[in-house]
């Protein structure tokens, strides 16, 4: 371990880093890029109605330059993208096998439409996101737990093989007893392709999805629910659309639950979830989500309201993937978000360590 | 093959990723207090390993432009300039302020005819200004001219260099995260990208908690320090060690760089410099303890490094556990949707 006086030596005036923008200060203060934070909320007259709120305090702490310390994702808008389509191809899937085990032939070929059509825009994306597609092939050369994508390549790849026969079958009638069981093995490994992804965002080092590891899994799983219940309520004639009223709810409180946890309970990493890019898109799809629920479930005579209502959940699951996305690509480019919670971990095991010290 | 401590916590890990009779793990020790910021380090890297150029960028913030490290630079010498540094590093010693300013400005006069003086008259001689007595304004924001006083007190102006690199931790994030196995363990300890398998995806650059491996743009694939492993195959000693003009990095058999790290911080505390410390030496610190670790004058982040960097598999069963309840808890939702009364 270091030295601890180190940190407990009051900060002496003459090591205090200067004034943020001062050129060659060194020691950098919070020169977030993009300026100050809160400057948004508080021109939109939020800051005001929100003044008594607990807020996170102001960051302290020191940095090289105001340059980031973990690099940010390389990934492009390809990347949300794929965890919307594979959210909806897993939620699709769910409702295809439900609608057939339940005699609703609306919900089981809409789903198996829908389910091919998503994971195979999953795949363009994942191979457009690469930066050598021709590649794609390395992902199964090995097959390893540590590491969520090469779990997800393959969890993928059964699932697309799957879902290609079941919607096969739709179209090739004599094919119907494969088509069961392509739907059926779709199903199972539906789960899986939907919440995969939350892990392969919370084992990075990118500070917010890092912290938000616990809850990502049952945000995206609500997610998926919804957008795929969103499916089901655009297709299915209102005597077969019970059951996707019932899943968009479901769907639609998991993911409101999951991500208002995300946004609230992080701390100085919920912050970068609420402000900016991120905030703006998961306040939308906050609404959007509430009102495709209560649309769903409110709207069960009227079929234009029940397609509205699929729209809406599934634009909200498309915008909260983007949100979370951009909220944990905003942590990382800021130091702060590296630096204070990493200091507080430090002082709290100095402090544990002191109070043992004096225990004994 | 994997032990207990595969994911977290101290283990050797060449034997660990199942090397049998592993030589002794290799890193390098990077003493920043002797690092004079000759940038030596960087260029060698480039001309062994080829790495392409990063084009010409004024940073603006300091004399620092190559500004971290990158797919193109495998070492980054960080300047951080200081205010109010550690004063007591000088004291006793016969420093003063570089030079008087009477002898600067003696040195500066050349007696040569420059040609530009019937017509263009110099607006304000600095340095001749500086050697004499009374106030002549600059237009600078000053109250007085710079080195006026002859005896002013040394400045407590610092600077601190150092020669940052690939961690080479002892549990790697980027290694555990690749999905393609293009990143690997070598049998000296350290991580090294297969550029031939490498495919592009850029899961490793955020799992980094040094954010040091990074994406080439032009072709995709991730880059990072590799410890000349070509070299140190051959016995040789890595490019950047090998160039280094101070010794301020120091390649070899990890543990006897960590003696010899422990023997160099005492002595600098012996001296004064209490603020010495090293870096990423702790096998039980967060990564499991650097196979390039550094002594460091302030803390971390004032280089831009991590204070407590923790390695993200550290968390990866419980992240594992918790996906397994929310795909449970999916389908227990897809059920119920259908169990229902028919309507």
């Amino acid at each position: 371990m270091r030295p601890r006086e180190e940190a407990e030596r009051p900060r002496d005036e003459s090591l205090s880093p200067p004034p943020a923008g001062r050129p060659g200060s060194g020691l950098a203060r919070d020169e977030a890029p993009g300026g100050p934070v809160r400057d948004r909320r508080d021109r939109r007259g939020r800051g005001r109605r929100g003044a008594d709120r607990p807020m996170v305090p102001p960051a302290d702490f020191r940095s090289y330059y105001g340059r980031p310390i973990v690099k940010a994702a390389v990934w492009r808008h390809d990347i949300p993208a794929y965890l919307f389509t594979g959210g909806l191809a897993a939620g699709s899937a769910l409702l295809a096998a439900g609608g057939d085990a339940t005699g609703r032939p609306a919900l089981r070929r809409a789903g198996r439409f829908a389910a091919l059509g998503a994971v195979a825009a999953s795949g363009y994306f994942l191979i457009n996101d690469l930066g050598r597609p021709m590649r794609f092939l390395h992902m199964l050369r090995v097959a390893k737990p540590t590491s969520p994508m090469s779990m997800g390549t393959w969890v993928f790849s059964a699932f697309s093989a799957a879902a290609g026969v079941a919607a096969a079958a739709e179209v090739v009638p004599p094919l119907a007893p494969f088509g069961t069981v392509g739907q059926y093995g779709a199903a199972l490994t539906a789960p899986a392709l939907a919440t995969y992804t939350a892990v392969l965002l919370a084992d990075t080092a990118t500070p917010s999805w890092h912290a938000a590891y616990p809850e990502l899994p049952f945000v995206f799983a609500g997610s998926a629910l919804a957008s795929g219940a969103g499916i089901g309520l655009i297709a299915a004639p209102a005597d077969q659309a019970g059951p996707a009223r019932r899943m968009a709810a479901l769907g639609a409180a998991l993911e409101l639950y999951g991500a208002h946890r995300v946004e609230t309970t992080k701390g100085l990493l919920s912050e970068p979830y609420q402000q900016g890019k991120a905030g703006r898109y998961l306040r939308a799809a906050r609404t959007l989500t509430a009102l495709g629920a209560a649309g769903a479930v409110l709207g069960r005579r009227s079929r234009v309201a029940s397609a509205l209502a699929g729209v809406s959940l599934l634009t909200g699951s498309l915008l909260t993937r983007f949100g979370i996305f951009e909220g944990g690509q905003a942590s990382a480019r800021d130091p702060k978000y590296t630096v204070v919670p990493q200091r507080e971990r430090l002082a709290e095991r100095a402090a544990a360590d002191g109070g043992a010290k004096t225990a004994e | 093959m994997a032990g207990p401590n595969s994911l977290y916590g101290p283990v050797d890990p060449a034997p660990d990723a199942g090397y049998v009779d592993a030589p002794p793990r290799m890193g390098f020790f990077t003493d920043t207090s002797v690092c004079i910021g000759c940038k030596a380090c960087e260029v060698a890297c480039k001309e062994w390993n080829a790495i392409p150029d990063d084009g010409f960028n004024l940073l603006g913030t300091s004399y620092d432009n190559t500004g971290g490290l990158t797919a193109n630079s495998w070492r980054h010498v960080a300047f951080v300039e200081q205010p109010g540094g550690a004063p007591d590093v000088f004291a006793g010693l016969p420093v003063g302020p570089p030079a008087s300013p009477q002898s600067a400005v003696v040195a500066a006069s050349t007696g040569q005819d420059t040609g530009t003086e019937p017509g263009v008259r110099p607006a304000v001689d600095a340095l001749a200004a500086a050697g004499t007595t009374g106030t002549q304004f600059l237009g600078m924001p000053l109250s007085d001219l710079p080195g006026r006083t002859l005896d002013a007190p040394r400045s407590d102006f610092r600077w601190l260099m150092m020669s940052n690199v690939c961690k080479h931790c002892t549990h790697a994030a980027c290694l555990d995260v690749c999905p393609t196995g293009s990143l690997f363990r070598t049998e000296f300890g350290t991580v090294v990208v297969q550029e031939d398998i490498c495919n592009g995806c850029g899961y490793c650059i955020p799992a980094c908690p040094y954010g040091v491996i990074d994406q080439r743009k032009d072709d995709g694939r991730a880059w990072k320090c590799t410890m000349c492993y070509d070299r140190i195959g051959d016995g040789l000693t890595p490019a950047c060690a090998k160039a280094c003009p101070t010794e301020s990095i120091q390649y070899g058999e990890l543990d006897e760089l960590r003696a010899r790290a422990a023997h160099r911080v005492e002595k600098l505390h012996e001296q004064g410099e209490s603020s010495a410390r090293l870096y990423g030496h702790d096998p039980e610190d967060g990564v499991g303890g650097d196979g390039a670790f550094f002594l460091l004058l302030d803390e971390p982040e004032v280089y831009g490094l991590p204070p407590d960097p923790v390695v993200t598999t550290r968390d990866l069963p419980a992240m594992w556990k918790r996906a397994g309840l929310a795909a449970l808890t999916m389908a227990a939702a897809a059920v119920v949707s259908f169990a229902g009364r028919r309507g």
